[in-house]
């Protein structure tokens, strides 16, 4: 069967993330990028299941500015076949992208498509279920283990306070969390042989879909520094310091 | 603890800008080498590093290879770490293609090299000795040694070590004593080798030594020493592992630094004799090793460049949280992170400076050693060669002098707690400090660099350096008023050069002693005005490509800054150095031995 993964550019987790100085958004201009951490355990996840002879096909595609070509050699060189990139201008919602991958999925025709849960950036967790709902699919968010038979899905969710398993019906839509698997150290020979893999570049407008956005970002600003603790001299203090200065119990 | 995170910006920008990354794609064979591609090379290498081998790091420092019963064990995790190192295939990428490696080119490796000794000298000697194995075997050992052992080799499943070190020959290999007695289609070595790097450790399958030795009836000297294979699991004819060859790991030292790899010395043949290969025909071994120098020596050099730009990262990692003090001239007010104190901001920015100029020259000395190679224009060729025949003492040098000096500069950036081993900067100055010593001492490079290399042609190639570099500062012109200090620095230390070359070239044949007596300074002279050289190349492309909207201003605007300041506070010292040139040697050599 067919797999498509979706994967996101975002600034690396390691960077510390500045503030613009107008308060427009964030600095990412000449910032190391890299891949949502979440995508990458949905390719790995996709990587895998062609090595156990289920997948026989890996299509990545990714949403965003054109240095996005990058992220998909990424995911290609961890094993997908070919990818396909939509060059729309950054800041794209997820109710558009969720629309651009309907595009693609329509097709695509993928037995199942995995996502992020979310992207580390505007942790929005948004598309995957937008795709699902779009596409009339069902859905399973969240997801540590998935387990395809023939034409359904055993999949287990990480639920507040436990885990839920569920059978969804293929095709259909799920989405990784951290605890699905742990992404392999891309080799070089792949690194090599990626650059030679296809892939495609399509603008929006080709695949009939706005990406006009439909959110106004008034100002982005850096969280309050925490101020600094106090040592409280016994218990007595510390609950009545909770009582009235915390007021959390 | 800061956490390593690989420069690649600058790497980028010296790949492309200055080393001429793009020329060397255009060479035959690396086509398929293209700037994105190394750009994801050294992406995921750095992403390795950072998240593999820096870990470990510390780990390999405290607790060091340990041996008993002749088994040496790993620091903890280093056997995990190695198995992921050649899962991923890095043990290959310089290695030959039609032995499973990638054959990228030197340029990209030596800047892949640089990250691993960044984040852990220790773990990355092994592949660095395997690789130099694989170069020795290459050139000189026949198609059937090759099918043997070079597979695995390059794979990583098998490591390799040089053994050239005996108690009594150290630098003078002349004193090699090892014996090598024929045995059929084999030979029978008996002698102890010592300083083996990797000698005997659990991370791979098998090892194989590249061993100096003598045989019977040899010459005296250099010209009676002759290299062998000897692996410690003997290899059957299938390529199979077969039963274990007379090696002994008897003691491992106790070290200054890089304790997480086993320094060994090794018994040979302490019971049956241990069975070796002659690589290509006897008495030719020295010579053999010779032609891996170059490789070995620019490796060396960018281990100074590694550790620098490490101390480099964890000085300021430091100095931007460490509050402490007011600013100048404040009596009131908060306390500041002590990046806001002048003296901290120079030391940070010598670390800086010298770094980028030991990257920069590395870099371009690996592309010009890439060009000598394939290049398909034989003058193109003899040319490139001259010049890494010429940086090569000064690579492994200078850059590994100047990684002492920033490592130390670290700990001073750190204060009394970098005096404490907790803090972590101490580590990278006992690191470093071995690289100045091995692979031929500071004294034997510069002792290469003014006999070998300058007076040899009569400075021929470093007069043609020497020219270029003024075309670069005339070219500094136009970075305006801000840069008049800079160029004259350059333009004085490029004069002090120019004087001390013609010096030595004048006075060596007639007294070699003399030109001796001052080589490390003439080598330190040549290091610091090279670094001048290129970054003021850097200097004058940074300030071209600022009027280009979409460049990096930040990265470009701090290159220059950079630039200026290793031209008006390290440049300054060239002339020091000059002068000693000059007449530094008369004291030297007038002292008498009972005199001291």
């Amino acid at each position: 069967m067919k797999v498509l993964v979706t994967v996101k550019r975002v600034i690396d987790p390691y960077v510390k993330v500045r503030v613009k100085s107008d308060g427009s958004g964030v600095e990412t201009a000449n910032i190391k990028m890299t891949m949502n951490p979440f995508c990458e355990i949905a390719v790995e996840q996709a990587v895998r299941m062609k090595e156990a002879g289920i997948v026989t096909e890996i299509v990545v595609v990714s949403v965003g500015v054109p240095q996005s070509q990058e992220t998909l050699r990424t995911a290609m060189a961890m094993g997908a076949d070919r990818g396909i990139l939509v060059d729309a201008p950054a800041g794209v919602e997820p109710l558009a992208v969720a629309k651009l991958v309907k595009a693609i999925i329509e097709k695509e025709k993928p037995q199942l498509v995995i996502t992020g849960k979310q992207a580390i950036d505007d942790d929005s967790n948004q598309t995957g279920q937008m795709i699902a709902a779009l596409m009339g699919w069902p859905q399973a968010t969240f997801i540590s283990n998935v387990t395809v038979n023939g034409d359904s899905a055993e999949v287990t969710r990480e639920i507040d306070g436990g885990l839920e398993k569920l059978t969804i019906k293929l095709p259909a839509v799920v989405t990784s969390d951290l605890r699905l698997n742990e992404p392999r150290y891309v080799t070089l020979p792949n690194i090599m042989k990626a650059k030679k893999k296809p892939l495609e570049v399509l603008k929006p407008e080709a695949l009939g879909v706005d990406v006009t956005p439909r959110l106004k970002t008034l100002k982005v600003q850096e969280p309050p520094s925490r101020s600094a603790g106090v040592k409280v001299a016994d218990v007595k203090e510390l609950i009545a310091k909770l009582k009235n200065e915390a007021r959390i119990i | 603890m800061s956490t390593y995170s690989a420069p690649l910006k600058d790497m980028q920008f010296v790949l492309r800008e200055l080393a001429g990354l793009q020329e060397v794609s255009a060479l035959p064979g690396w086509q398929d080498v293209t700037p994105e591609v190394v750009d994801a090379v050294l992406a995921e290498a750095g992403k390795f590093a950072q998240e593999v081998l820096d870990p470990l790091n510390r780990i390999g420092d405290t607790q060091g290879a340990r041996l008993a019963q002749g088994k040496v064990t790993a620091p903890d995790g280093y056997v995990q770490a190695y198995r992921k190192f050649i899962e991923a295939g890095w043990n290959g990428l310089a290695g030959d293609t039609r032995y499973g490696g990638q054959g990228l080119p030197h340029v990209v490796s030596t800047a892949v090299q640089e990250i691993w000794n960044s984040a852990n000298m220790s773990f990355c000697l092994a592949p660095m000795l395997t690789s130099g194995v694989l170069e020795a075997l290459r050139h000189h050992a026949s198609p059937e040694q090759q099918a043997l052992y070079m597979p695995n080799l390059t794979a990583g499943a098998w490591s390799g070590t040089m053994n050239l070190t005996e108690p009594q020959a150290g630098s003078d290999l002349s004193a090699v004593r090892t014996q090598a007695v024929r045995d059929g289609d084999h030979y029978r070595l008996r002698g102890t080798k010592i300083f083996i790097t990797w000698g005997e450790h659990d991370m791979s399958e098998n090892i194989v030594h590249l061993v100096l030795a003598r045989t019977p009836n040899a010459p005296e000297g250099v010209k009676g020493i002759s290299l062998f294979i000897v692996p410690k699991f003997l290899v059957n004819r299938d390529g199979t592992r077969g039963e274990r060859n007379d090696i002994t790991c008897v003691s491992i030292e106790h070290k200054m630094g890089i304790r997480g790899s086993p320094t060994c010395v090794l018994a040979y043949g302490e019971a049956k004799g241990a069975i070796g290969y002659l690589i290509g025909e006897e008495n030719r071994g020295l010579e053999y090793m010779f032609t891996m120098m170059n490789h070995a020596r620019l490796g060396v050099g960018v281990e100074g460049l590694g550790i620098a730009e490490r101390a480099y990262q964890h000085a300021l990692a430091h100095a931007r949280t460490r509050v402490q003090g007011r600013e100048i001239g404040q009596r009131s007010g908060d306390r500041v992170t002590i990046i806001h104190h002048p003296d901290v901001k120079r030391m940070l920015l010598s670390m800086k400076a010298q770094t980028e100029a030991m990257r920069a020259l590395a870099y371009v000395a690996a592309a010009a050693l890439d060009k000598a190679r394939v290049h398909p224009d034989r003058t193109e060729q003899r040319r490139n060669q001259a010049l890494v025949d010429l940086l090569t003492p000064i690579v492994k040098g200078w850059c590994t002098e100047q990684g002492v000096e920033v490592a130390s500069t670290g700990v001073q950036v750190h204060g009394g707690m970098g005096f404490i081993e907790e803090s972590g900067a101490a580590q990278y100055l006992r690191d470093a400090r071995i690289t100045t010593i091995y692979e031929g001492t500071t004294g034997i490079q510069a002792n290469d660099l003014v006999g070998r290399k300058v007076a040899f042609e009569k400075g021929a190639t470093a007069m043609a350096v020497i020219g270029d570099m003024r075309g670069v500062n005339a070219r500094l012109e136009r970075l305006g008023s801000e840069f008049v200090s800079a160029r004259k620095a350059f333009s004085e230390a490029i004069d002090s050069l120019e004087s001390a070359t013609r010096w030595l070239v004048e006075h060596y044949a007639a007294s070699p002693n003399a030109a001796a007596a001052v080589a490390v300074p003439y080598l330190k002279l040549f290091g610091i005005v090279a670094g001048g050289w290129v970054m003021a190349r850097a200097a004058v492309i940074a300030h071209d490509k600022l009027s280009d909207a979409k460049s990096d201003a930040r990265f470009l605007s701090a290159k220059i800054i950079t630039a200026r300041f290793y031209a008006e506070h390290i440049l300054t010292g060239a002339r020091g150095f000059a002068d000693t040139v000059l007449s530094g040697s008369a004291s030297v050599l007038a002292l008498d031995e009972g005199q001291f």
